[in-house]
């Protein structure tokens, strides 16, 4: 190499202009990142708010005396109150709402993290590759996704449950079916609007394969969109979930999620308010913390947002 | 690896009758080149000059392999006996960025905003020379400090916004040498940035291509930048060779009346501050529109009749010291009027 005559010559050069900024911090992106994101309040209330909710689904059931399908035919109905040991009130079959809602919670939780993560996984593979690939490869697989738009997804459901019986990976599975196909057009737009620039070109001109294009350089600059769009996406999901419980087709009585509650919950509020409040306000904390963490990240990930 | 053999016999880079054509989306078709032929040999420099327009980096992308899916290019473009424009892309693959590397006009735009510097650099070394990350990281920070970036080993670590324009042209120089490439295709590398920041960039080619021994294709539209870096140049006006010849040749005796009006536009030290700056009437022809002479006719001072309907062939003569001249113009070079008189920048070279 002739690298070091080269550093010799260049040694005493011209005094180019140095701009002295200093990068604060000196650290990877990764911690890079994750400061930012430390800077923002709500996101970190958030994380610890959405930590307590997953902690309280899954270790709380085994703390509490009841279990979520016990029936007590002497407390029907019970408002909520720490005198009668049901801090959320039992409903009408005298069982203790707040372990069916941390129980549903379970469900709940799993289906919008889950599907979530399969929706992403396929949605961002999917448009990145027709809008990277362009032309016949790209219209083939936008003509797919197309096709899926007029498939009623509810048809799919019951013909999933009843040919391979009723699972929660089933329920999962069924959900991210569908819900990709939004991802995937959102990403391919993002895409064909990224491949246009400069440099994806000079990516290319280095000898980088295409696939390689697509994952290293077309992938992170899509994070922004990507994870504003899951962040929409979890209670999509979470609702869904509830929808096809509703009909019978997603979790079954006693098993219950926080769709299935506020459905049950919504036809008694007037009655029996608590059965409606309870899972409601967890779902809605829920949404709440993705959002906020989604936004967060997005920032923290984003390298000229500082 | 980089011996400059002066007069090889056989030259790094032979493109012919090189074209390349665009068809819009209401059917149309756009020559942006037409019938482009040059060579460049190991450790020499050539300049692509002229106007916006006139298929300089169409040229350059078409070799390269980075023309739009509507973009069509024929005839051939040979990188060491092998042509660019037939490889598969894997194959393609191997060269580009490892043996024929490319710095793009603005290095803002042309760097992945998204992924460190060392990122990046580490990735073409990782590609091409199958280095461990570290290996690759030590590498890329040598080259760093070799194209004169203070505390490499600390700044590779940020981010492209993190830096200002000429620095990052720096980076994009750095990254183009990592592999040590034969041939450096280098579009506008300076327009995007400040004057003082071009003649640094410029020096630093220059001292670059000393060190290393890479041939160079500079696409400029910057008749000096031309003047003080380049062997050979090659004017192009409308898709097509309008002079190519030795640089020192070509700018002492231009035998174009479009080069003449490049050469005349530049301004001098000595002009009177007050008087207009030489321009060369009119605009760049459309590349959609079919031209039966010379492309270059509606806007020559010296147009005969015959320069609108026929088009001059590109034809060969020897030129004063032995090297060979190529010219497409129907006029006599001694009928050229005298519009060199103020050709400082030859006296220059």
């Amino acid at each position: 190499m002739a690298l070091s005559s080269s550093e010799a010559q260049l040694g005493d050069a011209v005094a180019a202009p140095i701009s002295t900024h200093l990068d604060p911090y000196g650290d990877s992106p990764a911690r890079h990142a994750w400061r930012r994101f430390a800077q923002n309040r709500a996101a970190l209330v958030s994380c610890v708010i959405l930590a307590l909710i997953i902690l309280a689904c899954f270790v709380g059931p085994w703390l509490l005396p009841y279990g979520f399908d016990d029936t007590d035919w002497l407390s029907i109905s019970l408002p909520p109150g720490f005198a009668n040991m049901h801090w959320f009130g039992t409903d009408e079959l005298g069982r203790d709402v707040l372990v069916r809602t941390l129980i549903g919670g379970r469900i709940s939780l799993e289906v919008g993290l889950l599907g979530t993560t399969l929706t992403v996984a396929i949605g961002v593979a999917w448009g990145a590759t027709a809008g990277y690939a362009g032309g016949k490869i790209d219209a083939a697989m936008m003509r797919v996704v197309d096709m899926m738009y007029a498939i009623p997804y509810m048809l799919i459901a019951i013909l999933m449950m009843t040919l391979f019986g009723r699972a929660f990976y089933l329920v999962v599975l069924t959900i991210s079916l569908f819900s990709w196909i939004d991802m995937a057009r959102v990403v391919r737009g993002q895409t064909l609007m990224l491949k246009k620039r400069e440099f994806i070109d000079a990516a290319r001109a280095t000898g980088v394969p295409a696939a390689r294009i697509v994952w290293r350089h077309i992938v992170p600059n899509l994070l922004g969109v990507v994870i504003i769009y899951a962040t929409v996406t979890v209670p999509g999901i979470i609702l869904t979930e509830s929808v096809l419980s509703f009909l019978g087709l997603g979790v079954q009585e006693p098993m219950t999620s926080w769709g299935v509650l506020i459905a049950d919950g919504t036809s008694k509020m007037e009655v029996r308010p608590w059965l409606l409040a309870f899972p409601g306000l967890l779902l809605i904390a829920t949404l709440y913390c993705t959002n906020y963490i989604g936004d967060a990240l997005r920032d923290a990930f984003d390298p000229k947002v500082q | 690896m980089s011996s400059t053999t002066m007069n090889s016999t056989h030259p790094l880079i032979e493109v012919d009758h090189l074209a390349v054509r665009f068809t819009t989306p209401n059917g149309g078709v756009v020559e942006a080149v037409r019938d482009v032929s040059f060579a460049l040999h190991r450790g020499k420099t050539l300049g692509i000059v002229g106007e916006s327009g006139s298929g300089k980096s169409q040229t350059a992308l078409a070799m390269m392999g980075l023309l739009p899916p509507n973009g069509a290019v024929t005839g051939v473009a040979r990188y060491d006996g092998r042509d660019l424009l037939t490889l598969k892309p894997a194959e393609l693959n191997r060269i580009r960025g490892d043996r024929v590397a490319m710095i793009f006009q603005d290095p803002m735009t042309a760097l992945n905003p998204f992924l460190t510097i060392e990122r990046q650099m580490t990735e073409v070394l990782q590609l091409h020379r199958k280095l461990s990350r570290k290996q690759a990281f030590e590498q890329a920070v040598a080259m760093c400090e070799a194209v004169r970036i203070a505390d490499a080993r600390r700044r590779i670590k940020m981010y492209p916004h993190e830096f200002s324009g000429g620095m990052l042209q720096r980076v994009m120089i750095a990254m183009a040498l990592l592999c040590e490439p034969d041939v450096l295709i280098a579009d506008e590398p300076t327009t995007a940035l400040d004057v003082t920041v071009q003649a640094q960039i410029i020096e630093l080619l220059r001292d670059l291509q000393r060190d290393l021994g890479t041939a160079i294709i500079l696409i400029t539209h910057d008749m000096g930048v031309v003047a003080s870096l380049c062997d050979d140049v090659m004017v192009m006006y409308g898709g097509r060779t309008m002079e190519y010849g030795s640089a020192a040749q070509v700018f002492s005796q231009p035998a174009h009346p479009y080069t003449i009006g490049l050469l005349d536009a530049l301004p001098h030290l000595d002009d009177d501050g007050d008087a207009p700056l030489r321009a060369i009437a009119g605009n760049p022809p459309s590349g959609g529109a079919a031209v039966l002479g010379c492309a270059f006719a509606p806007r020559c001072a010296v147009a005969e009749e015959r320069c609108a309907s026929l088009r001059p062939e590109l034809l060969t003569f020897d030129d004063a010291d032995g090297s060979q001249r190529r010219r497409a113009c129907h006029l006599p070079i001694v009928e050229l009027p005298g519009l060199r008189t103020g050709n400082r920048v030859g006296e220059a070279v």
